[in-house]
């Protein structure tokens, strides 16, 4: 077992988001108590009843800014915190409750909730990066635990982490898959999004939709060209982006800009609102 | 994070037991019990969660986009989201998958039951009765005992990325069937791995049977999905300790969500007010006779049946029954199973309203859409389960708490925050459709 003294101080914490991210750390089953004898896991609520406030040597955050408390307290875990490490799309690009961004909160919030004076939320849905300095990510929705795996080994022996910025379609390629775009005749996101996942829905027949957000220089515009001439409308094509990673552009501004969802027909028959 | 204080003044004995933060669940969320002269005046377990409007976000979306968008309601239990979901635009649409199909995604939600079942009660739940804080200190104790449960884990997440891709947000499930079916030699290292998940799965059964549990005996209205043939899991009609039975379509006709002036929660009750519990506890109560005959065996041997109908704390052993059941159901499916013809047959939509229930890890899960003759969705509501369980949380919190106050307060909060944890509540997935009050704290 490492020395206790030179194990680096890790929290893991959550704002925004479904948990998925941090059980990607508990799903590292064959490492996770060799992983606790390496790092000083002093503040992980999921796991642990074991608390501390920080300081950190490194910190771990899932999910999302959407309300003002979270803006307070990520300056304050920003402060107490060496190297502050974004998981995941919710934290990396705003997640899927950034598809709120398009329309007003308050609209969004009659429409789930019988009393919204009640709510204390931001406008917009964002990143952490648009609020603190951020020194390192893993993206996807969820992350993936290989990226993980490297980038806590890379950090134990003191090198860069080789996290890869290629698009899906490379993964596609190395593996053998038929492209789902050219035989399949199906909208893919795999050409402008970043690989991580092992070309997983290419890999089960389906286009991509863009867990791991946009690769560098993606060409939004040609592959939305190329829906297009597949048949879909340009509204169609430029919703195929309206996914876990919506919020980041170029993504962003393929949307349309009246949002994601689609017009709804006047009812033929009787459907209730409930709420 | 314990928060505690005595307010004295004038007679009055007032004490406040809270936690801020609750540890080991899944979520977001605070426990405040005030006691006044040994009586219990308030007993809350608050949400803080923000709120992220699924029921909006999936209107003006396809079936398809908002089976992959409900997945991202829990990163633990996302296959009940997709598979209710599913199950709700089939049956409006009239979609009959074929039986493989079937197999499939019913292997898909033993992969989730093991793995949700296994990580509360190895990583989550055990430490309480040890008088641990973690499972990483549990380790350090009896590290074998830790890897066991990494190992039943692992089982069921291999179970879920053989046949949905990964774990976490699989990608296989679709309206009309699958976007991908495996050949059964895809399967065979799972079939082997089984073997070892059931003989895990039933040490597990007779390693929490042997836990000291608090004394706690509370009769319950207890609620279910309930199956002619099957354990309930993703199909079946309602049922409940009352008598209830109803399709699952029709929760809304026999239970209500109501707003709690002061708390965070929409509650769900019954359209008579009451509380009730959902969970494995209930699904054991009301359909215990469908449990495989080595899932039944594995709760006589621990002669706790009747225990485990009263006393919450004791749910750790029916999870850990059903983790018998779901290992050994998933070996079964993988023994029976036939690549089907088609993965996926084609559907039409139909104007209507979809709904279905089924059986989350913790409990019951309700969705409805309405939606248009595009198949667009107009409306929606998801009730998940920790929301319609936290009603009966706080009732037993107040129910329990007279039986620990003369312990020291430290060791009483302890308890409290035990039996929260002993429902198993995920706080993230509830979040989403609670709303979320500004009362001051302290």
């Amino acid at each position: 077992m490492a020395t206790t003294t030179l194990r680096p101080r890790v929290g893991v914490v959550k704002l925004t988001s479904c948990d998925g991210c941090q059980l990607t750390i508990l799903d590292l089953e064959d490492e996770l108590l060799a992983l606790t004898e390496r790092f000083d896991i002093v503040d992980f609520p999921e796991a642990t009843s074991d608390r501390s406030a920080g300081p950190y040597d490194i910190l771990l955050v899932e999910g999302s800014i959407s309300d003002p408390d979270q803006v307070e307290r990520i300056h304050d875990l920003r402060a107490r915190t060496r190297l502050l490490v974004v998981i995941g799309a919710c934290a990396t690009a705003g997640g899927i409750q950034a598809m709120r961004n398009w329309g007003s909160v308050d609209d969004w919030a009659s429409s789930v909730y019988p009393d919204p004076s009640l709510l204390r939320v931001l406008d917009r849905v964002t990143p952490v990066s648009d609020h603190v300095k951020v020194d390192a990510e893993l993206r996807g929705c969820p992350i993936s635990p290989d990226h993980l795996r490297e980038f806590l080994t890379a950090l134990l022996v003191g090198r860069r982490p080789q996290l890869p910025d290629e698009a899906v379609c490379l993964e596609c390629k190395r593996r053998g898959y038929p492209c789902v775009i050219v035989a399949g005749g199906l909208s893919c996101l795999g050409p402008v999004t970043r690989s991580g996942c092992g070309a997983l829905c290419p890999a089960f027949g389906r286009g991509c939709y863009g867990c791991f957000g946009p690769r560098e220089q993606p060409n939004v515009v040609a592959l939305t060209g190329r829906f297009e001439a597949d048949g879909l409308t340009r509204a169609e094509a430029g919703r195929r982006f309206a996914g876990f990673t919506a919020w980041a552009e170029p993504f962003r501004a393929a949307i349309p800009e009246d949002g994601p969802a689609r017009p709804i027909r006047a009812a033929s028959r009787g459907a209730s609102h409930a709420r | 994070m314990h928060g505690e204080g005595s307010i004295a003044s004038a007679g009055v004995d007032e004490r406040l037991y809270a936690v801020d933060e609750l540890t080991r669940v899944e979520g977001e969320g605070s426990l405040r019990l005030r006691v006044r002269d040994g009586e219990v005046i308030e007993a809350r377990l608050r949400i803080f969660e923000a709120p992220r409007y699924f029921e909006r976000i999936v209107v003006g979306r396809t079936p398809d986009e908002v089976i992959d968008i409900v997945a991202r309601i829990c990163g633990i239990c996302p296959i009940a989201y997709q598979l209710t979901a599913v199950h709700a635009f089939e049956a409006l649409f009239g979609v009959q998958v074929d039986p493989s199909v079937r197999a499939l995604r019913r292997l898909l939600y033993c992969g989730e039951w093991i793995e949700s079942h296994a990580l509360h009660v190895y990583l989550l739940h055990a430490p309480d009765f040890l008088g641990l804080s973690s499972a990483i200190e549990l380790a350090r104790l009896d590290r074998s005992l830790v890897e066991r449960g990494l190992r039943l884990k692992k089982i069921g997440n291999e179970i879920l990325s053989v046949v949905g891709g990964r774990p976490i947000h699989p990608v296989s499930l679709r309206v009309g069937g699958l976007w991908h079916a495996p050949r059964r030699p895809a399967l065979a290292k799972l079939r082997d791995d089984l073997d070892e998940a059931v003989e895990i799965a039933q040490q597990t059964v007779a390693m929490v049977a042997a836990f000291e549990a608090p004394e706690f005996a509370a009769r319950r209205l207890l609620v279910s999905l309930r199956h002619p043939t099957d354990y309930p899991m993703d199909e079946g009609r309602l049922v409940s300790s009352d008598g209830l039975d109803l399709p699952a379509t029709a929760w809304e006709q026999a239970f209500r969500e109501e707003q709690v002036e002061g708390t965070s929660a929409l509650h769900a009750r019954t359209r008579e007010g009451e509380a009730y519990l959902l969970g494995p506890t209930a699904r054991i109560a009301l359909a215990g006779e469908r449990l495989h005959p080595l899932a039944r065996a594995a709760l006589d041997a621990t002669g706790q049946e009747a225990e485990l109908a009263t006393n919450v704390f004791r749910s750790i052993l029916a999870r850990a029954v059903e983790l018998v059941q779901a290992t050994v159901e998933a070996r079964e499916l993988l023994d029976a199973y036939e690549a089907p013809r088609h993965a996926a047959i084609p559907w039409r939509p139909v104007a209507g309203t979809a709904a279905w229930a089924t059986e989350a890890p913790r409990g019951l899960l309700f969705h409805r859409y309405n939606v248009d003759e595009d198949g667009i969705v107009r409306s929606a509501r998801i009730v998940p389960p920790t929301s319609q369980n936290q009603a009966a949380i706080e009732a037993d919190l107040a129910r329990f708490a007279p039986s620990v106050l003369d312990l020291p307060q430290a060791e009483a909060t302890r308890r409290f925050e035990q039996l929260i944890r002993s429902y198993d509540p995920c706080i993230s997935c509830a979040a989403h459709f609670l709303d979320v009050t500004v009362e001051p704290v302290g």
